[in-house]
């Protein structure tokens, strides 16, 4: 087995398919078995230069049900990177307190840079528009969970898929399991030529769609993420395409039974309220899926499991 | 004085040192600076607007008494990607290096997003080349790719 101890968390690319397994492994030992104090003599540094409620409580969370105890900041206000302390400063500052620091950053590539400057590992909870690991792993052990394996999947992704790091670190992850991928989008929302370039690397098909309903059918996962008013240049083509990447229970009709949805939340409209009681709405468990993913990673980079 | 003799005379009017050759004009004074030549103590002879066969155009530098690492060497392929080395030893050409880009490229070259760590915070920058003809580079700390190269100051 893979030893990650020590290691960093910073990009979905730093750890190999294995090392994916392996956390998610983990992840299910502590879904089945959450409160295990394994990291009671443990300091853990959670700290915050832009504001995520989410996702911090999520991180906080998983902290405290190892029994970690926890330090850090969520006000960056409060930060003395607001007095002009460098974010070096800053870093070497709290790794000298802490056994592990979680961090989320507004600038691109401030996590790697961090990982760099510290004496003890780092988790990337966030850096700008650049990575979310944990959200990733969280969305591949919520994808292992519901259909009972990663390989051979038909996946669709909807929505804003030009600007959503969310999607891109998904299509990454998923050209190691061998997926089919389906991308519903506004035209001037499509998937960049980068992210596509991963896909055809790992010789694997995708389909382009501009209504959600033509993939719907032949879904395993959707994937659904918002399409915001403030992308489109003309307004008016706005209002021509918001309806054609919203779920609604009309849409779902003739989907598989076995397809379920995800989201990394928050949602506004693009899953009607309608959905959530279907067996297929499954975005509410995983967020919660999100803390027993942390659990395994705090716990395998702290070699505790 | 024949075309031969004057080429000569530029590439061996040093007795010992380097000669930069084929260096694009607009790039002579950012491989001056990428190689720290303008705090060389010793003579350095700058040479623009050269004829030259296959550019038109080049630009030349003769920096007398100092060789380069060839690490060092590869820094300029980013501003001058066909330039030669020629080291001289004894008013003859001891060696011709030809540059090649390097597969990292560290401190010399800018990121171009603006929202990247490294144009917020005092720090060196770092690129790997993803591609060298044409040439791309990826940031080692936001990840994001480039194809336009912007020098740091
Ligand atoms: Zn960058």
């Amino acid at each position: 087995m893979a030893n990650l101890k020590g290691r960093n968390l910073i990009s979905i690319t730093d750890y190999t398919k294995q090392e994916y397994m392996q956390i998610l492994e983990l992840a299910a030992e502590f879904e089945a078995n959450p409160r295990q104090e394994l990291l009671k003599d443990k300091v853990i540094a959670s700290i915050f230069f832009e504001p995520s409620t989410r996702t911090r409580l999520s991180f906080e969370s998983a902290a405290s049900l190892l029994g970690a105890k926890v330090i850090g900041f969520s006000n960056p206000a409060a930060t003395s990177q607001s007095k002009g302390e460098s974010l070096h400063d800053t870093i070497k500052m709290l790794s000298a307190y802490s056994d592990l620091i979680v961090m989320r950053h507004n600038k691109e590539g401030a996590a790697r840079y961090a990982a760099e400057v510290s004496d003890v590992p780092l988790i990337n909870a966030g850096d700008g528009a650049n990575q979310h690991p944990t959200q990733c792993m969280l969305d591949l052990y919520s994808i292992l969970k519901t259909q009972g394996k990663l390989d051979n999947l038909h996946i669709t992704l909807v929505g804003d898929l030009k600007y959503g790091r969310t999607v891109h670190s998904l299509v990454q992850a998923m050209c190691n399991f061998n997926a089919t991928f389906h991308l519903v989008s506004p035209v001037e929302l499509k998937l960049p030529s980068s992210v596509k370039m991963h896909i055809k690397r790992a010789k694997l098909d995708y389909y382009q769609y501009t209504n959600i309903k033509d993939a719907v059918a032949v879904s395993d996962i959707i994937y659904m993420t918002r399409v915001q008013r403030e992308r489109f240049s003309d307004p008016l083509e706005y209002e021509k395409v918001k309806d054609s990447c919203i779920l609604d229970l009309a849409t779902l009709e003739g989907c598989q039974e076995s397809m379920r949805i995800l989201h990394p939340l928050p949602r506004v409209n693009e899953i009607t309220t309608d959905v959530d009681k279907t067996q297929n709405a499954y975005y509410f468990q995983q967020a919660k899926n999100g803390v027993y993913v942390r659990q395994a990673l705090m716990a395998a980079i702290l070699g505790i499991k | 004085m024949t075309t031969k003799n004057k080429k000569e005379l530029i590439v061996s009017a040093i007795e010992n040192g380097t000669v930069i050759d084929h260096i694009p004009v607009n790039a002579v004074l950012k491989v001056i600076k990428i190689l720290g030549i303008d705090a060389h103590q010793d003579e350095v002879l700058i040479g623009m607007n050269l004829e030259s066969k296959k550019y038109g155009r080049k630009g030349i530098i003769k920096v007398r008494n100092k060789y380069f690492e060839k690490s060092d060497l590869n820094k300029i392929a980013l501003a001058a990607p066909h330039a030669t080395l020629i080291v001289i030893k004894d008013y003859e050409v001891a060696e011709k290096i030809a540059v090649q880009i390097p597969n990292t490229i560290e401190k010399i070259v800018k990121c171009i997003n603006p929202n990247c760590i490294t144009n917020n915070e005092e720090m060196d920058t770092k690129f790997s080349v993803i591609e060298k003809e044409p040439l791309k580079i990826q940031c080692h700390y936001c990840e994001k790719t480039m194809t336009n190269i912007r020098f740091t100051e």
